[in-house]
């Protein structure tokens, strides 16, 4: 299993590897588990108060499910850790980190000061999401009735 | 920069100067050999960057058409120097760039950044470049400008950190009339701004068009979404895709194929679904937002009074306002449409001084303001009907007077196998062709929409010409399959293949043969394709293969 390599979180990280969403329903003690593409988020959403830990897999970057399955666990309430698996490359650092990711276990260990760049690259966004940051339009309008 | 277009703040402009940094900062890395071509390929393509047959190309975002004078002639500049001195206006309203050194693209976008363009998601699995209507603003018959739904739906979709790995492009297209001059039904979404009784305005969302392999007509899933939940709605369109399109087969990846498969009802009920969780969100911009940017597109100051006639005694000039010319929703003004289609040259092509030449009269004769058009031509919107004869004379002289908008003539065809690595046949050298042949004939055939795609793509939109040619490889050799019938607009019909292909010089004849039967078969102020609709297919295969 990869490292976590970027972890944006100050409790103690859960050391237990993921159960998969099938293997999940039968174990009523696990406290992680971890999604493949094709697995329905809103599944584990009964559970999400016993849930420490999701890992999301990214099995090739381009299968960009996993960003749909954070920002619904987020939605849902999921405040555990939300750690992104597998093919998580430079590129993809910040659309994950929007979407509610908190930790970062490559396959491959990313350039440290590449990654620092990259999610940090864009000083403003344009949609609200789960991440609390406020987007450009609210900034503008925020801006006016102080004004 | 006039003040009748949107005009980027600090926000905007923060955005589009940091991509143009992390571009540079990714090229660096490339040349480098930091990074292989593979690790490379998607980070330019996010940027629009290809590499085609013989060099990369750089596809630039026009945001739904629209361009100022500043614009215009900062793209001349660019085609000089870091082209050939010329550039390729696109089906989706952009500019495309054929021959970019990969060490200068990063300087490019920083000059497009100057005048507030980018390159940002032209290409990869990403929402692509909002397409609009290119009268938005001048039409006669629209119910509101569409371009600020359009320019709010390029913020959210800017960026979008859930959508940018999506199972496959993603194409939307904002119109705001009754006649859809923007195949609005033929994208992943098609927006149609409408008012009610009531006289509020509202959205209606036309899901699961497209083009490509398996053509299909956008089916209408909600006939109206009040405003305040606009972006919303498009997000619940957008995340049902996302999660259930199709990811084992690029060929069965676009949303049409998710909402066929799963059926329109079904589809509806997941987006309404997930919108109503969505609302819980507040994820949707204040109107104010969409106020701030609707200010923006004002209306110019159009002069009242002014005589509302043209002096039609140059005959040239006559035929040329009869064919490119527009009604204007403001008496004394008149919409123009500069044709890229001269004959015999490469369809949607203008030089580093044609460009300039543009946007000088834009800013001279209308406002300041141009359009790219999807049929791969240039509208200037708001025109005085007195001035009209000063400009046509600039124009001819520059050969930008081609009378020949919607005519044979004004062929859409796709860069084809002369510069694109997907494609199968060569889709440039049968326009000119087609172009020569039909040319004396054209004015008296009259309206004929003639699309030529290079590949299954459909990047040449064939499947919606009343004539589509369609290139594939048979056996190493090109050859062209030949359609008859399609039409995009409120009619919107897909063309029928007539039977087996044809040679190049064998599908120029065809076309003829094809024009040849709606000649002889035509009645009164009949269309090919209202002859084509009345007497169908067998007349012309009878003479394609009888």
């Amino acid at each position: 299993m990869a490292e976590v390599q970027f972890r944006f979180r100050h409790d103690e990280a859960v050391g237990d590897p993921g159960v998969t969403v099938g293997a999940f329903g039968a174990q009523s003690n696990a406290a992680a588990v971890r999604l493949e593409p094709g697995d329905e988020a809103r599944d584990l959403l009964p559970h999400l108060d016993r849930l420490r830990l999701i890992e999301i897999n990214f099995p090739v970057y381009g299968d960009g499910r996993g960003y749909t399955a954070a920002r619904v666990l987020r939605e849902a309430g999921y405040t555990g850790e939300l750690r992104a698996v597998g093919d998580v490359l430079v590129d993809q650092l910040a659309f994950m980190r929007r979407c509610g990711f908190d930790a970062f276990a490559p396959e491959v260990a990313l350039d440290p000061a590449a990654a620092q760049a990259a999610f940090g690259r864009y000083p403003e966004v344009y949609q609200p999401t789960v991440d609390g940051r406020a987007p450009i339009w609210a900034k503008r309008h925020l801006a006016a009735q102080d004004g | 920069m006039g003040d009748l277009m949107y005009k980027y703040d600090t926000y905007d402009q923060a955005m589009v100067d940091a991509r143009v940094d992390e571009f540079r900062d990714q090229v660096a890395r490339r040349i480098a050999g930091h990074l292989t071509e593979d690790q490379f390929k998607p980070l330019r393509l996010m940027n629009g960057l290809y590499l085609q047959l013989h060099a990369y190309m750089l596809r630039v975002a026009v945001p739904y058409g629209t361009l100022s004078g500043a614009q215009m002639h900062a793209l001349g500049d660019i085609a000089d120097k870091y082209d050939r001195g010329y550039g390729h206006f696109t089906t989706r309203q952009n500019i495309q760039y054929n021959w970019i050194k990969l060490d200068e693209a990063p300087d490019i976008l920083a000059d497009l950044a100057k005048v507030e363009m980018h390159a940002i998601q032209t290409s990869g699995n990403c929402i692509r470049n909002t397409s609009s209507d290119q009268y938005a603003g001048a039409a006669a018959d629209e119910v509101t400008d569409p371009r600020p739904y359009a320019e709010l739906i390029r913020q959210w979709s800017t960026f979008h950190p859930e959508f940018s790995y999506l199972p496959r492009k993603f194409k939307i297209a904002v119109i705001a009339s009754e006649t859809d001059r923007a195949a609005m039904r033929l994208h992943d979404i098609g927006v149609k701004i409408v008012r009610n009784d009531a006289g509020e305005l509202g959205a209606a969302f036309y899901v699961g068009g497209g083009m490509g392999r398996t053509p299909m007509i956008g089916p209408l899933v909600r006939d109206w979404v009040p405003l305040d939940q606009f972006i919303t709605y498009a997000e619940a369109c957008l995340r049902v895709y996302n999660r259930h399109g199709r990811r084992d087969n690029k060929y069965k990846a676009r949303i049409k194929i998710l909402v066929h498969e799963l059926g329109k009802e079904e589809y509806t009920r997941q987006v309404e679904a997930e919108f109503a969780l969505l609302l819980a969100q507040n994820i949707e911009p204040p109107l104010a937002e969409l106020e701030r940017i609707k200010a923006q597109f004002a209306d110019p100051r159009f002069e009242a009074g002014l005589a509302d006639l043209v002096d039609r005694s140059d005959p040239d000039f006559a035929l040329w306002v009869d064919n490119n010319c527009v009604r204007h929703k403001t008496p004394g003004y008149i919409a123009v449409t500069i044709s890229l289609k001269p004959i015999g040259g490469i369809p949607g092509d203008a030089s580093a001084d044609q460009m300039r030449l543009m946007a000088e009269l834009a800013t001279r004769y209308s406002f300041d303001e141009l359009r790219v058009t999807h049929a791969q031509n240039i509208v200037m919107p708001h025109v005085r009907k007195d001035q009209l004869y000063d400009l046509w004379q600039q124009l001819d002289e520059a050969g930008l007077g081609t009378p020949n908008l919607d005519l044979v003539g004004d062929i859409i065809a796709c860069p084809g196998l002369d510069y694109c690595s997907l494609a199968n046949a060569r889709s440039i050298p049968v326009a000119q062709k087609i172009g020569q042949r039909l040319a004396a004939k054209e004015q008296q055939i009259g309206e004929l929409k003639l699309k030529i795609s290079g590949c299954i793509n459909a990047c040449g939109h064939h499947h919606a010409g009343h004539i589509g040619i369609l290139g594939v490889d048979r056996k190493g050799t090109e050859n062209y399959q030949l359609l008859l019938g399609g039409c995009e607009g409120a009619d919107t019909s897909l063309g029928q293949i007539t039977g087996p292909g044809f040679d190049e010089d064998g599908i120029v004849d065809a076309v003829e043969k094809a024009t040849e039967v709606y000649l002889s078969t035509r009645t009164d102020g009949e269309r090919f394709l209202d002859t084509y609709r009345r007497i169908g297919m067998a007349p012309f295969k009878e003479a394609l293969y009888g």
